[in-house]
């Protein structure tokens, strides 16, 4: 057996990926820059509102940015990947499915660091959003959901044979996250059949620790939502690695 | 190289794609040299190439490169493999897929200088693959099989589309690499190819039709050329 992972060819595969984003302007720019202006705008249309919506809403949207533009990008590239005969070529190579995997998860976390930095630096410094927590753990859960939506991105790719059907998968996969993780109605308002299923999804958890970061400074809770993240990303990629086959009809 | 181990051993092996059965109890036995597998597109070429790197989906048989079982980790080292459709990163440079394979494979730098000499992209090393044409695009597949050295190259129609002189250097290049130990495994649906084979593998509906060198196919069929034994091995069948 070849090792499961070798940090070279982990490192090579996020490097590959992030020269290939680089090369790429215009979706870099849209990557970088899109966040900021979205917040920008989420706060200009609550301008003359009185009470504190931007407060409310702004870290729920600072949790599901990274979350869908990185799902959305993983599971096209990765499509693009398996058609192009790329992957069955690395696959014949000594490549741990787990460095694929986490090349990617690597790239997009260390590219999410970069677009939550700037979207976090807007909110909070321009836009005065007010925070109770330590503002670079708003960051930290922003990389977390980009990471998940990596992962994601990566696994339902694998059920996707045109970029016609992968791009479907958002609606499929993240809009009912989105709705359904107490954004639009707090979750124990719900029916009870919603929000016992808005109490385990995975973007439920991204959502509660941005608003608890705002709310309070008490950051138990936080790093809590965190870690079910993280355990999240984990068993969505070990899937990922069961979809990815050396041997193909 | 291990003396006495074919490097490519294949018995009984059976394929299924759907209801299909593209090869049924099929035996080769592959050595050193340049081994040319020609046939029509749909014979069943590239489903035995892929068996033989250990990407395919058997249904029955056994296939043993080196002695050890295709696809084992063992051999991922050893295999240099193109894929028909050319597969390099269309949004990066030569050099950076290049770059991008060696660290992969853990090769040298230095490796990525010699596979472009190898098939004469030195001046399009920075282009990006997308710009490229045709036959540039596959032959930085080329390259890519080619880095490490490996001891097996499977090589799936890695011709079409280039120009004559182009052809004839990558045949050549190819017998450098035999003569220096490598078995190349090469397959093309142009019958003109297949003169330039050590050995010669006529391939139609998943079956071997004939098999030797060149010369001794023309020969035994009494044909002018490849093509001509081609139609009448089949006129023989029938």
């Amino acid at each position: 057996m070849t090792q499961l992972m070798s940090p070279r060819i982990t490192w090579a595969v996020a490097k590959r990926v992030l020269i290939q984003v680089r090369r790429d302007h215009r979706t870099l720019a849209m990557l970088l820059l899109l966040p900021c202006i979205l917040m920008s705008l989420l706060w200009w249309i609550f301008a003359d509102v009185p009470g504190n919506f931007f407060d409310r809403v702004g870290p729920a949207l600072l949790a599901m940015f990274p979350f869908f533009v990185m799902f959305l990008i993983t599971s096209v590239t990765t499509l693009r990947e398996r058609s192009s005969g790329t992957l069955e070529r690395l696959l014949a190579m000594p490549m741990g499915k787990l460095d694929f995997l986490f090349g990617y998860a690597l790239a997009f976390g260390l590219l999410a660091a970069v677009q939550s930095v700037l979207a976090v630096g807007v909110s909070v410094g321009l836009l005065d959003m007010q925070v109770q927590g330590p503002v670079w753990l708003l960051s930290l859960v922003a990389i977390a959901d980009a990471v998940l939506g990596t992962a994601l991105g990566l696994f339902v790719s694998a059920f996707a044979q045109t970029e016609f059907q992968a791009v479907q998968f958002m609606p499929a996969v993240v809009v009912p996250q989105m709705l359904l993780c107490g954004l639009l109605v707090p979750r124990d308002q719900m029916p009870r059949a919603l929000e016992a299923i808005g109490d385990v999804l995975p973007l439920s958890f991204a959502v509660d620790a941005m608003q608890e970061l705002v709310s309070t400074d008490e950051t138990g809770q936080v790093w809590r939502n965190l870690a079910v993240v993280m355990c999240f990303v984990v068993v969505v990629l070990a899937l990922g690695a069961v979809t990815l086959r050396r041997r193909t009809a | 190289m291990n003396p006495g181990v074919a490097a490519v051993e294949i018995a009984g092996l059976t394929v299924v794609r759907g209801t299909n059965h593209v090869l049924t109890d099929f035996d080769l036995s592959i050595d050193g040299g340049v081994t040319g597998l020609l046939g029509p597109s749909g014979c069943g070429k590239t489903t035995l190439m892929r068996a033989i790197v250990g990407v395919q989906q058997v249904a029955g048989g056994s296939v043993r490169v080196f002695g050890e079982e295709a696809g084992s980790a063992g051999l991922r080292h050893r295999i240099g493999y193109v894929t028909q459709a050319p597969s390099a990163y269309a949004d990066l440079s030569v050099r950076e897929n290049l770059s991008f394979f060696a660290s992969v494979l853990g090769v040298d730098r230095d490796d990525v200088t010699r596979v472009v000499d190898e098939v004469d992209l030195h001046d399009q090393i920075d282009q990006v693959v997308g710009r490229l044409s045709g036959g540039q695009v596959s032959r930085v597949s080329l390259a890519v099989a080619l880095l490490g050295k490996p001891d097996l190259l499977v090589l799936d129609e890695p011709t079409v589309g280039l120009d004559p002189v182009l052809r004839q250097q990558l045949w050549e290049l190819f017998h450098r690499l035999a003569d220096a130990g490598t078995a190349v495994f090469v397959s093309s649906h142009v019958m003109d190819e297949a003169e330039r084979c050590d050995r010669l593998l006529l391939m139609r509906e998943g079956t071997v039709i004939a098999d030797g060198t060149p010369t001794e196919i023309r020969q035994r069929t009494g044909a002018g050329d490849i093509e001509d034994a081609f139609l009448r091995l089949v006129g023989e069948r029938r």
